[in-house]
């Protein structure tokens, strides 16, 4: 077992040397020079020079890299080249919120896929299988900041029992916090969850076929009790996997739904800092974007170990 | 007919319509027979015969779109329309069954101590403590090695030969009434097959099981059961008494069946005898005799109607029109 995890997490650090480099070496080769960027057009070269090696920029490739790893190692990020604050702590207050937010809408996800999801394929073909499975196809289809639009007509515009947009903080309490991210995290939510939902019918009516089921049957169990003791966990291993895969979608989803209703996250810091050439910032929040999506998918991978006993053993 | 007589299992005129991908089938058609306390029974016939259907639907455990019709009483008691609840209490605890595929019949991810003690603490409603004992026993007399310790070991953890006997464990839990055995043996390994069906026998005796035993493999049902019966494209073509069967052959199935067994000493390069055709479509069965497109000596007189099982011997039946020409045949394909 505790080979498993070692192997797992060789595994997970290898993936992080290979982002980073992926990471460093994409924005570096980005055409159009940071200093050249801040300084504006009209700047004199000597300045935009001046500048350059201000940032360091005028270092070796090889070395600047190794610096931004020992930053990362020790928490030095360095300053945004916009704000001139330590980027460390730009993106530890944007974390607040996209954190949270993250949790909550995988939260909804996995409750709102796992419920349609169950219920669909313990009533195969029926009609309540076929509603639910076309919702799904329909919710499939829809763009998250579309969606998101229509719920802050209709929640926030029509009903006004939310706001439309803006972080309350956590301040007052967590309830008002959680409140400004309701809307931006059932709009992330509902696209995912119609594909997990998807995902654990077929999971599910795939293990209802197996021939361990008709065994449980033969035993004297009922239907629900076989699907709930006997198929539940052997169906979990594909939600899962797709669920770690969603985690990125999610990630990615934020930029935009940041963007939808003014939540100043870490999706709307990367998407200025991109505008403002920020170059500095991007790549640490890539990084760290990376990091969540790969170690997310490093539990996922302890998981299925902990569910399926053969995971352990096949594996050393 | 006193009590101690009186069949534990009697079926009669059992039908199956399953909704295939082809259509409404009738896999089963009138299938009967009795079975009293301590009796085998062999169904032997080739793949979609109807003699797994004919096991399902004796356990209750056919597809919800499966219409089945007839009667099967257990200790008189009718189990076909029984609600599915009320089957719940009867499978495993008095009608069971051991799969086909030790491989795959047990839950990967559950110990096998917690499978096997599952219908125990199901129907007995005893506690995990004593559950627990009486699986380790069970395994134990099955003839798992080191019970105690591996009790929470995972099916994966075994072999084959050794997850059948954890499922024939399982299946007698609860002191079963009647066991039925599908193909128990058709995925061992050679080894391991008579060794499986010997503790199946000792079992059936020690606790005086019923037991119907699926095959499609002549020998395992001559050296098994009291009593088999033939099943062909849904129907019984042929039942009686073992020794009687197998003496004096009446169903041109039967001996087709007979003959096509693969024997060690024949000839080199001797062919190895088959029937012709193919097993017909269950969606699409001819109105007559189910084999007549297969038969050798077919008449005219079988493709009209399904001919009615005459009587050949005490309790040995066959449903054929043309036992005069097969019967003087069986003979010959007796001789080995």
């Amino acid at each position: 077992m505790s080979l498993f995890i070692l192997r797992r997490i060789l595994t997970l650090v290898a993936t992080l040397i290979a982002a980073s480099l992926i990471i460093f070496l994409v924005l570096d080769a980005l055409p159009g020079n940071a200093a050249q960027m801040l300084m504006g057009v009209d700047a004199s070269p000597d300045a935009v020079r001046a500048l350059t090696v201000k940032l360091g920029l005028d270092q070796p490739l090889t070395y600047r890299y190794l610096l931004w790893i020992k930053g990362m190692m020790v928490g030095e990020l360095g300053n945004s080249y916009v704000y001139g604050t330590p980027v460390a702590g730009l993106i530890a207050e944007r974390l607040v919120l996209t954190v949270p937010l993250a949790i909550m809408s995988m939260l909804i996800t996995v409750v709102l896929a796992l419920a349609a999801g169950i219920y669909t394929a313990a009533n195969h073909n029926k009609l309540g299988d076929v509603g639910v499975m076309s919702l799904t196809q329909v919710g499939i289809a829809l763009p998250n900041f579309w969606f998101a639009i229509l719920l802050i007509l209709l929640f926030a515009v029509k009903l006004q029992w939310l706001s439309a947009g803006g972080f309350a903080g956590w301040d007052d309490g967590i309830w008002p916090g959680i409140r400004s991210l309701l809307l931006p995290s059932i709009s992330l939510a509902v696209v995912q969850a119609a594909i997990l939902a998807r995902v654990t019918r077929s999971a599910v009516l795939e293990v209802l076929r197996e021939d361990f089921v008709r065994t449980a049957r033969a035993k004297g169990l009922g239907k629900r009790e076989v699907l709930w003791r006997h198929v539940l966990r052997n169906a979990m291993i594909p939600v899962m996997t797709v669920m770690g895969l969603q985690f990125a979608n999610l990630l990615a989803g934020t930029i935009v739904i940041e963007n939808v209703f003014y939540l100043p996250g870490l999706g709307r810091l990367i998407f200025q800092s991109i505008a403002n050439r920020d170059l500095i910032v991007v790549r640490n929040c890539v990084m760290l974007l990376a990091a969540m999506v790969v170690t997310v998918n490093f539990v996922v991978d302890v998981l299925y170990a902990f569910i399926d006993p053969r995971i352990k053993v096949a594996n050393l | 007919m006193s009590h101690a007589t009186a069949p534990l299992i009697e079926v009669r005129d059992l039908g199956v319509r399953l909704n295939t991908s082809r259509g409404p089938a009738q896999a089963v058609r009138g299938v009967s027979f009795a079975l009293r306390r301590g009796e085998t029974l062999g169904l032997v016939g080739e793949s979609g015969c109807g003699k797994s259907v004919t096991a399902l639907a004796l356990m209750g455990l056919l597809p919800d779109s499966a219409v089945v019709s007839g009667s099967v009483r257990l200790d008189g008691a009718e189990l076909v329309g029984l609600s599915d609840s009320s089957y719940c209490k009867l499978r495993g605890n008095r009608i069971s069954m051991i799969f086909q595929e030790p491989m795959t019949a047990l839950n990967p991810m559950h110990t096998i101590g917690r499978q096997v003690a599952e219908p125990l603490r199901r129907h007995t409603g005893c506690s995990a403590a004593s559950a627990r004992k009486e699986t380790i026993a069970l395994l134990d007399r099955v003839g798992l090695p080191d019970a105690a310790k591996r009790v929470d070991a995972y099916p994966h953890q075994f072999s084959g030969g050794q997850r059948q006997r954890i499922t024939i464990a399982m299946a007698l839990a609860c002191q079963p009434d009647v066991l039925i055995a599908d193909e128990p043996t058709t995925a061992l390994d050679v080894t391991i097959q008579g060794q499986i069906l010997d503790l199946i026998a000792d079992l059936v005796e020690e606790r005086g099981m019923s037991m119907i035993l699926i095959s499609h493999d002549l020998g395992v049902i001559a050296e098994n059961v009291q009593r088999m019966m033939v099943m062909y494209g849904g129907t019984v073509v042929e039942s009686g008494a073992t020794d009687a069967v197998f003496m004096r052959m009446g169903h041109p199935y039967t001996q087709g069946l007979f003959r096509a067994r693969p024997r060690l000493g024949a000839r080199k390069g001797t062919r190895l005898k088959t029937i012709a055709g193919t097993v017909p479509e269950l969606a699409d069965l001819p109105a007559g005799c189910t084999f007549a497109d297969r038969c050798g000596i077919v008449e005219a007189r079988c493709r009209v109607a399904l001919p009615a099982a005459v009587g050949v011997g005490a309790g040995h039946d066959v449903r054929c029109l043309r036992t005069d020409v097969s019967m003087a045949d069986a003979a010959g394909a007796v001789r080995v």
